[in-house]
């Protein structure tokens, strides 16, 4: 019996991963615009989502300059920032994305490496 | 109100180049309606400059920054923006709402907006450099919106809670303060306070230099006092001293200790003591308006009933009165009036007497002062009666008591209000010596005393002192009868001063002695009356025996001269019988003396009858 549950518990715990595996990523970042900051940020992060989440992703990139009400809404207080919409937990990063480590253990991707 | 010190317009025409010269050159400020906060900033906070208000928690930093904001948006019509990193915005409506801002409302109307800043650090990953440009837009958005003229950030602190790395928060902030310096905003940045040698925990002070405030929260003897500082101000004179200040109904309300000048005006018109021989006692008018008067006396010498004779009789008149009392209630001090024929539920029906009873333990010494003044403000009273101020030395040290009510009492003057105050002298203390040292303050002091002499003590009154009036310098003897008080006559005899049943007692021996003069006297003329009467009894009986004396004279000489008659006619008979004629003639003659005598004694007798009818 216990050993069944087990079992079945492990299954569904890989059923889980394959499914974050698929995961669609939806992600925004808010930059003060076109800064050298903002720029460093903008290529960081467009690398790290070509490299572990090609094809399921989707990144939007918002000057606040021009959309301060969102800066409001989505409580920005730091620039750049970037925040993990989907899948949930939300999360936020702030910086020019330049620590991968930290912006892959935040978004919850695990590198194919470690497999 | 006449608390507002209007400046001397001869002093306007002569310094007028000075005063040209300087606006250029001095500090533009911005007021900000709080009261008494301008006063003590000569004008308010720097205008265009941020201000950095610190103090530890709950001493009212975001209170003094949205008070600022409410008030510049209401009274004087800037807007403002408040950033809160510790309260969302309806948090902050509703704390403010217990002190009469509507702040939805004025958000609604594009006043004031209130920005909440939530940062959650669990939720953020730092990843390199950044910079807090994205606070910076945000307010730049807000201040834009509504052309905000105020900032309030509360409490930027927060920040440092929020993100790890000190250096570039550091280096942000400076870069804030100086874009908040060029947006040309007035702002408040309220910080924690820190410990020892700094004035906030992340010395916040070093980026805000120009104007720094602190609060502060503290308690001795278990009452606490807040007070406010105004640690530098550059720029600017500025009022050095600890404030303290309270947090009431309407908000902040600072009472600068040394602001209040001594030029309250003086009247002439003189106020009814409501009694009269005691109005005698002052110049025959009684109290001057506006003056500050004192009753002094050990318990129970009838300082309150002294009290409230000059408020009953000023309600007559259709005077507000305002009592504070602190020993009683209102309902005894209805009750104990009653039972001296004053009766004071008619006037506090018609609104003409307010009582304000509260322990003095209640609040401290300053809430105490600012109850009095917005009291006064609400109110308008034209007699204010302190029941006792004595009570006052409870809640504080005697030069605190003292400072305070130094204030009191020239708000009060300076308001043109009537003030009677009471002050219990405990026995053995030196009676004319108030326990809290103001008499210095007082205009008139009557002094109640009891007299305490043969087995007796009988309550005496004297004006101690009354500037500005001939006053009686006699010790009056007073009773609280059912009427009130009554003031007794003087006693004036014997060169001496005799009160209560000594009074009495002389008074009734006198009377007896006046009564016991009479009676002597009354005596001696009963006696005379007497000793007429007897004499007169005297003289009727002699007269009485004489009258039959004379009567039987009379028989005598009726015989005697019958016999005469009888002779003469027997002589006649004779002489004609021996015809002899001369020697009758002879005879005839004696007879004529004897009738004259006769006649004499008569007329004699006549006058004497005559003589006593005059006297019955």
């Amino acid at each position: 019996m216990k050993k069944k549950k087990s079992y079945n518990s492990i299954k569904e715990f890989e059923k889980v991963i394959q499914k974050s595996m698929e995961e669609k990523y939806v992600l925004k970042l808010y930059v003060s615009g076109l800064t050298s900051a903002s720029k460093i940020a903008i290529e960081n992060i467009k690398m790290i989502c070509e490299e572990h989440l090609k094809g399921r992703y989707e990144l939007e990139v918002i000057d606040i300059y021009k959309m301060p009400v969102l800066a409001k809404g989505e409580q920005i207080v730091a620039a750049p920032t970037l925040i993990k919409k989907l899948p949930l937990p939300l999360r936020k990063f702030i910086g020019n994305m330049t620590n991968t480590e930290k912006i892959l253990l935040g978004l919850d991707i695990r590198i194919i490496g470690d497999k | 109100m006449r608390k507002k010190i209007k400046t001397k317009p001869q002093f306007k025409s002569k310094p007028k180049q000075k005063i040209k010269k300087v606006p250029d050159v001095s500090l533009l400020k911005v007021p900000t309606g709080i009261n008494g906060f301008d006063e003590i900033t000569i004008g308010g906070l720097p205008k265009g400059r941020p201000t950095l208000v610190c103090g530890s928690a709950g001493c009212g930093k975001t209170l003094l920054a949205m008070e600022f904001l409410v008030r510049g948006a209401i009274q004087f019509h800037e807007p403002g923006v408040f950033i809160a990193f510790e309260e969302n915005a309806e948090e902050l409506a509703q704390n403010v709402a217990s002190l009469g801002f509507d702040l939805d409302d004025l958000a609604r109307k594009k006043k004031i907006i209130v920005d909440y800043i939530f940062i959650e650090r669990s939720e953020i990953e730092e990843t390199g450099d950044y910079d807090l440009e994205g606070l910076f837009i945000r307010l730049k958005h807000a201040i834009k919106s509504i052309g905000a003229k105020r900032v309030v950030i509360d409490t930027i602190e927060v920040l440092f809670s929020g993100f790890s790395n000190p250096h570039i928060l550091r280096a942000e902030l400076r870069r804030l303060f100086r874009w908040l310096k060029e947006q040309g905003v007035t702002a408040i940045i309220t910080g924690e306070k820190g410990g020892e040698g700094t004035l906030t925990r992340y010395g916040l002070e070093e980026y805000v230099a120009d104007c720094v405030i602190v609060l502060d929260h503290r308690i001795t003897d278990q009452i606490s006092t807040r007070r406010l500082r105004i640690v530098k101000y550059r720029g600017s004179l500025h009022g050095t001293n600890e404030y303290p200040f309270l947090i009431k109904d309407s908000g902040f309300s600072i009472l600068p200790i040394t602001s209040v000048g001594l030029n309250h005006k003086a009247t002439d018109e003189r106020l009814s003591t409501g009694v009269p021989r005691l109005d005698v006692m002052l110049g025959g008018k009684g109290y001057y308006r506006g003056s500050s008067i004192l009753v002094s006396g050990t318990a129970g010498t009838g300082k309150t009933i002294l009290a409230l004779h000059l408020v009953n009789d000023a309600c007559r008149r259709g005077e507000r009165c305002l009592y504070l009392a602190s020993e009683e209630s209102t309902a005894q001090i209805i009750r104990n009036a009653k039972s001296i024929g004053i009766n004071l539920e008619p006037w506090i029906q018609k609104k003409l007497l307010y009582f304000n009873v509260s322990r003095p333990t209640y609040t401290g010494l300053e809430m105490q002062l600012v109850t009095l003044d917005s009291l006064l403000k609400k109110f308008r009273p034209s007699i204010v009666v302190i029941d006792p101020i004595t009570g006052l030395t409870s809640i504080g040290s005697s030069e605190e008591v003292k400072s305070m009510l130094m204030r009191m009492i020239d708000i009060l003057k300076s308001n043109y209000v009537t003030t009677l105050c009471t002050s219990l002298t405990h026995g053995g203390n030196n009676i004319e010596q108030t326990e809290v040292a103001v008499t210095s303050l007082i205009d008139t002091w009557i002094l109640v005393r009891e007299i305490e002499h043969n087995g007796e003590r009988t309550r005496g009154l004297y004006v101690l002192k009354s500037r500005g009036m001939p006053h009686s310098n006699q010790i009056r003897e007073f009773l609280i009868t059912n009427k009130g008080i009554d003031l007794t006559d003087v006693y004036v005899g014997q060169g001496m001063v005799l009160t209560g049943a000594a009074r009495k007692v002389q008074e009734l021996k006198e009377k007896a002695a006046f009564r016991a003069g009479r009676d002597k006297m009354e005596r001696i003329k009963r006696e005379l009356e007497r000793r007429r009467l007897l004499m007169e009894a005297k003289i009727n009986e002699i007269h009485a025996e004489y009258e039959s004396l004379e009567e039987e004279m009379h028989e005598k000489l009726k015989v005697h001269e019958a016999q005469e008659k009888a002779l003469v006619l027997d002589k006649s008979v004779i002489a004609q019988m021996r015809k002899a004629d001369h020697k009758i003639d002879q005879d005839q003659d004696q007879d004529q003396d004897q009738g004259q005598g006769q006649d004499k004694s008569n007329a004699d007798k006549n006058s004497k009858i005559k003589a006593s009818e005059v006297k019955k």
